[in-house]
């Protein structure tokens, strides 16, 4: 080819580019809903051991629950699902569950107070992860056999070691953990005693819209619908997740038309997006916190004087205007908005003089070396480095420790850090997740290994915090029981370790004519049945 | 003398014929490397400074769930007794279970191998067939426009970082001109509709004759491969110029000249009859680097394949499916190897 031939092949191209600049719109078909999401966390579909995010969201979709959140009303809390009615016995120890008729498990199995007993015996006896949801309700491997008992064929009691605040049972009961299983088909395929568990990570057995009928790890979940759940036909009669690590990926699809939903679409993505005819974007509030903590074991960080100076020099309002831009809010106290008696106080922003007066004051002046152990995740990365940045205002010398996630968490968990930069999501939808989590430490000691509380992996003993976290569980006055959060997470932005700094808001890009998409607030988890489009 | 001499070939037993003591020897250094490669890879998973317990049982499980995931794990054993069970599973074919997917981790490499195998085995192709003839002409029209031509591809593939080439390709072919197909292997609405013999879509789709499918899932590699199969175009064309520029300036390729004999006879029956040993083990290692090494682009086209599969298992921790991978990547080296040695063989008299 001569040079002339191939200028006049280059600009051919060239035009040919330029005039079909215009994207070529496809389009999913109308009974079928596509999403490109982030689903390497799953695990096990198992109801009774799944603890991860996108875990929750299938099962959301394929399990019902005694009582269960309406996904277009999220803010009335929980409602009856699989029990129409319950019961408290006059000691209030006993909650006994009228199971509804009409509810069939895709097997074809109606759902029975049986099947009810065997999931939540199932459970406890498993011990998973999860199980410390039921457990802390007195339940143990020994016990549960006489504590949940199907009475008759559509009749369960559940009883407690104690009284507690019915919001806090039934609120338990509508996480994963709550899920409940075909009893038939589970023990159809038991291996080795375990209640199914093996084959219910690969396979659902619930009375939910949709059951899942092929699951690639990392690549796919295909869900179609039950045909016989009871309540009415969704408008999308299968809906296929996707796994898309990259969100520039997941908008040219959604631009495009090949997907209806991309779920995790970077801040520059979103505002990219919302130029494109076509397409919306939906925020909606989730239950993660992101905060900061400083280990107590450090006598410089363990100074109230020190602490005040550290929340006094943090660019709230910066960072959420900048880099986290429309996907986290500032956010100050331990319960996540929309949950019982979070917080809306914001007592902190940016303010370097009263940061230095309270290091001045403090027995800490010249402040020392700080090392802020956080994993390589950006955005992370972005808050660390901007407390780097205000806190070296104040004349620290700060290092960041950065690693990957297990790396990070491994050292939190050994209480080897100095200051952890970390998210914290609720693990089930009741304000004790995050007040037992942050506000209560029952054994300080090394030894204690309490690894599941946060106020021990920072060494902070939280005595001033402990009584009140356990009395607000067992208070039956729902207005008492809000009160008791409301002052606890203002007496612990004063007091605690912890510096709570932003709520995170779901950015979702869809499809124009995707309607009733709701992403499961800061409560529960994505609901596909009321989707139409 | 004679006696000493009897037993000491007692001692050797049967005589082997000397192509089986080869194949022996052969066979024997492939188990050794194997192992040692499972011994470092174990070895370096073993004492990172994270715990596996974790990736188990995630970070709100109580010390007794901890506890006895610990043991269920075998980590109260000894660094070498673990080895030794270990090894004693894989020899049996168990490479033990996934803690990401809860599957064993050989379900696991037999659904993503496939995948890569595919992405790679063409992004080789396209390597070859561009980047033999590419590097032959630059080197033959050196210092020509092709010559110039050739070098600055060649300077882009190395230059341009994978993942950003791969964005701009899926933005102009996929989101503006429509040309190929999106991320992934297939179409959402074509999975399922041909029998899995293989894991090959392209393989099994023609099998089965559903040219639909086949279509698809063209369109969905034909740009990874591309993009792959423009770096090792890179790699393989600049390394045959080189080879060829050899060639080209010895002697007896004067003398052909001189002898009277055609310009392409002297390049393609002399000259490049002489580097095709050569170019042999470039192509090999190019495939090699395409099998393991192409985690970026699958991450970009969201390519179920081994390497990102191997990535995201070690981020997870998830040391056994990071170790059967890398048995895996380890055999295929050590696998083209010995087949880049043989066709070696065959193809150079002197070696035989």
């Amino acid at each position: 080819m001569t040079h002339r031939k191939l200028l006049r092949t280059t600009a051919l191209v060239a035009a040919l580019m330029g005039g079909m600049a215009a994207p070529v719109l496809a389009e999913t078909p109308p009974n079928m809903l596509v999403i490109a999401n982030r689903i390497d966390d799953i695990k096990t579909f198992d109801p009774q051991e799944s603890f991860e995010f996108a875990g929750a969201d299938v099962s959301r979709n394929v399990y019902e629950k005694l009582v269960n959140f309406d996904p277009m009303d999220l803010d009335a809390g929980f409602g009856p699902q699989l029990a129409e009615s319950w019961e408290i016995s006059e000691d209030g120890k006993t909650i006994t569950f009228k199971i509804a008729e009409g509810h069939v498990f895709s097997s074809g199995n109606p759902v029975t107070a049986k099947d009810v007993e065997f999931s939540l015996r199932r459970a406890v006896k498993l011990d998973k992860t999860p199980s410390f949801i039921i457990t802390q309700f007195g339940l143990t491997a020994d016990n549960v056999d006489e504590m949940v008992q199907a009475t008759d064929d559509m009749t369960v009691s559940v009883t407690l070691d104690k009284q507690y605040a019915l919001s806090f049972v039934l609120n338990c009961l509508t996480a994963t953990i709550g899920g409940i299983v075909d009893m038939e088909t589970a023990m159809a395929n038991e291996v080795d005693g375990d209640m199914g568990n093996e084959w219910l990570r690969t396979n659902t057995a619930g009375s939910g819209p949709y059951k899942v009928v092929d699951w690639k790890p990392n690549e796919s979940v295909l869900m179609d619908l039950n045909p016989n759940y009871h309540g009415d036909k969704p408008a999308m009669e299968r809906i296929i997740v996707q796994h898309i690590q990259e969100s520039a990926t997941q908008r040219l699809q959604l631009e495009r038309g090949d997907i209806d939903i991309a779920r995790n679409l970077s801040p520059e993505d979103v505002a990219g997006a919302m130029e494109v005819d076509g397409v919306k974007v939906l925020d909606e509030q989730r239950g993660q916190i992101m905060y900061w903590a400083a280990n107590q074991k450090n006598e410089m960080l363990s100074d109230p004087k020190v602490l005040e100076a550290l929340k006094w020099s943090v660019d709230y309002q910066g960072m959420a205007d900048s880099f986290l831009k429309g996907q986290w809010i500032v956010h100050q106290a331990y319960l996540p908005l929309t949950f019982l008696g979070a917080l809306e106080d914001k007592p902190f922003g940016l303010d370097m003089d009263k940061a230095k007066a309270a290091l001045a004051e403090s027995g800490f002046p010249d402040c020392g070396p700080i090392k802020i152990s956080v994993r390589e995740a950006q955005e992370r990365m972005d808050i660390a480095q901007s407390l780097q940045n205000t806190w070296g205002q104040l004349g620290c010398e700060v290092e960041l420790i950065v690693g990957t996630g297990a790396q990070t968490l491994d050292r939190y968990r050994a209480r080897e850090h100095d200051i952890y930069v970390g998210a914290w999501g609720p693990d089930y939808p009741d304000p004790n997740t995050n007040a037992g989590t942050f506000a209560a430490n029952p054994d300080n000691a090394d030894e204690a290994g309490n690894t599941g509380y946060l106020a021990w992996r920072n060494a902070w003993d939280a005595a001033a915090f402990n009584d009140g976290t356990l009395a607000a569980v067992v208070e039956n006055d729902t207005e008492a029981r809000k009160q008791m959060y409301l002052d606890s997470q203002a007496q612990f932005q004063q007091e605690s370790p912890f510096g709570i700094m932003f709520q995170r808001i779901e950015q979702s890009g869809l499809r124009s004519n995707v309607e009733n998409w709701v992403v499961g607030g800061a409560t529960t988890a994505v609901s596909y049945w009321v989707v139409t489009k | 003398m004679t006696e000493v001499t009897q037993h000491s070939e007692d001692r050797r037993g049967p005589v082997l014929p000397p192509w089986l003591k080869k194949l022996a020897a052969t066979l024997l250094t492939v188990a050794v490397t194997l192992l040692g490669l499972l011994f470092v890879t174990f070895m370096i998973g073993r004492v990172m400074p994270i715990d596996p317990v974790l990736a188990v049982i995630g970070e709100r499980a109580t010390q007794a769930q901890y506890d006895a995931a610990y043991l269920e794990l075998g980590l109260d054993k000894s660094l070498l007794e673990q080895f030794f069970i270990y090894v004693r599973d894989v020899l049996s074919g168990d490479f033990g279970k996934s803690i990401r997917t809860g599957q064993q981790v050989t379900t696991d490499i037999a659904r993503v191998f496939p995948a890569t195998l595919e992405l790679a085995t063409l992004g080789t192709i396209i390597g070859i067939v561009l980047g033999v003839p590419l590097g032959v002409m630059a080197a033959v029209y050196r210092g020509s426009w092709i010559d110039q031509t050739a070098r600055f591809v060649g300077l882009i593939g190395y230059s341009m970082p994978i993942f950003w080439l791969g964005l701009v390709g899926l933005l102009i072919f996929y989101g503006i001109l429509d040309w190929v197909e999106g991320p992934g292997r297939l179409g959402v609405f074509y999975q399922g509709l041909v029998t899995e013999r293989t894991g090959l879509l392209l393989v099994d789709s023609a099998i089965d004759g559903d040219w639909t499918v086949f279509k698809n899932a063209f369109g969905h590699i034909i740009l990874p491969a591309a993009l792959l199969g423009y770096y090792s175009l890179a790699y393989i064309s600049r390394m045959t110029r080189s080879f060829m520029l050899e060639q080209l300036n010895s002697e007896y390729v004067t003398t052909a000249r001189v002898k009277g004999l055609s310009e392409r006879k002297v390049i393609w029956r002399h000259a490049f009859r002489n580097i095709r040993i050569q170019l042999i083990t470039v192509i090999a290692l190019a495939y090699a680097n395409l099998l393991e090494g192409s985690v970026l682009t699958e991450i970009i086209f969201a390519w179920p394949g081994l390497g990102s599969y191997i990535t995201t298992s070690l981020l997870a921790n998830d040391m056994n499916s990071v170790l059967g991978g890398t048995v895996v990547i380890g055999t295929i080296f050590v696998g083209l190897n010995i087949f880049s040695d043989l066709l070696y063989r065959f193809f150079d008299p002197r070696a035989k």
